[in-house]
């Protein structure tokens, strides 16, 4: 069902990247959140439950027997429910959503109800015997870092995806370059001028000046240069 | 066709559906567009989708690829997500797919009623016919306040003196906490080859059997068995249920079939939520029954008539409701 990463094995077995076809026949590549981000989301919801339980407990107490209930049925609630009521209206605890990470289906769409109320009810096997010790187990032998609970209800915890700015290669004047770049190379050059800016001035030199050779220029101009190769490939003449 | 062109090309539509998605993601009575714009979102979802496609097979830049992706993520979510309907389902669940789906597990239901209901009846035979049984199970403090909670001097059924003014709303809220809990547990340690189940099931049934007989044996007739007779019904049903569910998962871990473990177990787990949520509805019925009807000193006659029409109710609504629809025998 999922597909081996574009980019061969070898990636593959370094990066948490998962790869999914969908039925429009496109890959698209997710990035797995692993047990620490998921510790520290799971931390964080922890003390903001602690925080609601504590207000409850405050507020209700005043009520005498009534209030007892609602305290009661509260604590039922936020025990059990308070990961599935944000999961199904975002897909993130405010922990998770600290976090940057999102529970999604396996086929990459938004976590169902029945999906999330399964992997939550079996946070009380995850848990056993003690603070997520068979998660952490259940997570570290799988390849996509489920926990019981995903496993049972076909989720997966990835990375949100942040919001892209766009960084245009440098402006330059466009010229050919002096041979003819395969396919890779040319990627390799576009890659460069649209991570350029983002290096600092030695590095960008470092890298600028591996292609003396063919440049014969060196520092500032080495860089301009590439980038006028890069926009060639980007505009033709 | 050069990366610029194609750029300039598609750009509008790009920003376009953008401003589209942004949209559909708020609720449906808050969106701007007339819904002639809303339905063109799949049509331009899926050129969208070519679009990335020729990105990535004619080796554009890394950053425009990685742009067209994020936009397909987006629209993959929005296209795909489920929403809506949730009150027309809840009915129908009650009024049919829930007992459907125990009848479907009748076989789990079985093994998880054998495992609660013989360790409960021989422990009740022991300890009504032995005075010192119980104390190898429960320790004395609970077997106080239970004797407590049953003597007929006191006057809360079902509680004992200390809990005595609690109100009947507080006892409620209890329950619901306390045995929905157990109910949610016994379903979710199944997944460790169902031993987690059946432990939790057995315990239940020698803790329960037990403290029956003990009590019996004490002459506590007239306190004991018209303040559980009640709610058992719901009760101790539900938690059978949950037993089943949580041998459905544990099924699924041991013995998968021509499946692999995972998908097996992602089957197993969607067919024995269905239960488990049943399960926990009963629960509510039956901390309601417990907190407000059990309590009530009322002639034990009438209490065991309520209690012989819950449980027939029960039966007859595991056993028939839903039926009429073709359903497979």
């Amino acid at each position: 069902m999922l597909a081996e990463t574009p980019q061969g094995d070898a990636v593959a077995q370094l990066d948490t990247l998962l790869s999914y076809e969908i039925p429009e026949g496109v890959l698209l590549d997710y990035r797995l959140a692993g047990p620490v981000v998921r510790a520290c989301a799971w931390a964080i919801d922890a003390a903001l439950r602690g925080v609601i339980y504590l207000v409850l407990v405050l507020l209700m107490a005043l009520l005498g027997g009534v209030g007892m209930a609602v305290i009661f049925i509260g604590i039922f609630l936020v025990e059990w429910f308070y990961p599935v009521v944000f999961e199904i209206s975002s897909g993130a605890t405010p922990g998770k959503r600290a976090m940057g990470i999102l529970v999604i289906q396996d086929n990459g769409t938004p976590v169902s109800p029945s999906a999330s109320v399964i992997r939550n009810l079996l946070r009380a096997a995850d848990f056993l015997p003690m603070l997520y010790a068979t998660g952490l187990l259940t997570m570290l032998i799988n390849r996509e870092f489920k926990r019981l609970g995903d496993l049972a209800a076909g989720t997966l915890v990835v990375y949100r995806d942040q919001q892209l700015t766009r960084e245009l290669p440098p402006q330059a004047s466009a010229s050919k370059p002096p041979v003819d770049l395969t396919e890779s190379e040319q990627l390799t050059l576009l890659t460069f001028a649209e991570r350029g800016e983002k290096l600092s001035q030695d590095r960008r030199h470092e890298l600028a000046e591996l292609l003396a050779e063919m440049t014969g220029l060196k520092g500032d101009a080495a860089v301009n240069r590439l980038y006028a190769y890069a926009n060639w490939i980007l505009k033709g003449r | 066709m050069r990366q610029q062109q194609f750029e300039a090309e598609h750009q509008s539509r790009w920003e376009e559906i953008a401003e589209l998605m942004d949209d559909l993601h708020r609720p449906q009575d808050k969106r701007r567009m007339p819904l002639s714009e809303q339905l063109k979102f799949p049509a331009y979802y899926r050129q969208l989708c070519s679009h990335y496609a020729l990105a990535r097979g004619r080796g554009f830049s890394p950053a425009l690829i990685e742009q067209l992706h994020s936009l397909v993520l987006r629209g993959h979510s929005l296209l795909y997500r489920q929403q809506g309907g949730w009150r027309w389902r809840l009915l129908n669940f009650v009024a049919s797919g829930f007992p459907r789906a125990v009848r479907r597990s009748r076989g789990y239901f079985a093994l998880s009623l054998l495992f609660f209901l013989v360790p409960a009846l021989l422990m009740g035979l022991g300890c009504y016919l032995q005075e010192d049984l119980i104390y190898t199970l429960v320790d004395q403090t609970t077997v106080a306040e239970m004797e407590d909670s049953y003597d007929p001097q006191n006057q809360r059924l079902g509680r004992s003196l200390e809990r005595s003014s609690e109100s009947d709303f507080t006892m409620f809220g209890f329950y619901i906490l306390n045995n929905i809990g157990i109910g949610f547990r016994t379903f979710a340690s199944g997944i460790i080859l169902g031993v987690g189940t059946l432990f939790i099931l057995l315990f239940n049934g020698l803790v329960i059997g037990g403290i029956a007989g003990h009590l019996s044996r004490l002459g506590y007739h007239d306190t004991f068995w018209p303040f559980v007779s009640g709610h058992g019904s719901f009760e101790l049903t539900a938690i059978v249920i949950c037993g089943a569910a949580g041998l459905r998962l544990g099924r699924a871990v041991i013995a998968p079939g021509q499946r692999t473990r995972v998908q097996a177990l992602r089957e197993q787990a969607e067919e024995a939520l269905q239960l488990v949520l049943g399960a926990a509805l009963m629960l509510l019925v039956a901390a309601f029954i417990e907190a407000f009807w059990s309590s009530m000193l009322i002639a034990p006659a009438s209490k065991y008539t309520v209690a012989a029409l819950l449980w027939i109710a029960v039966i007859c609504y595991l056993l028939l409701a839903g039926r009429r629809l073709h359903e497979p025998r």
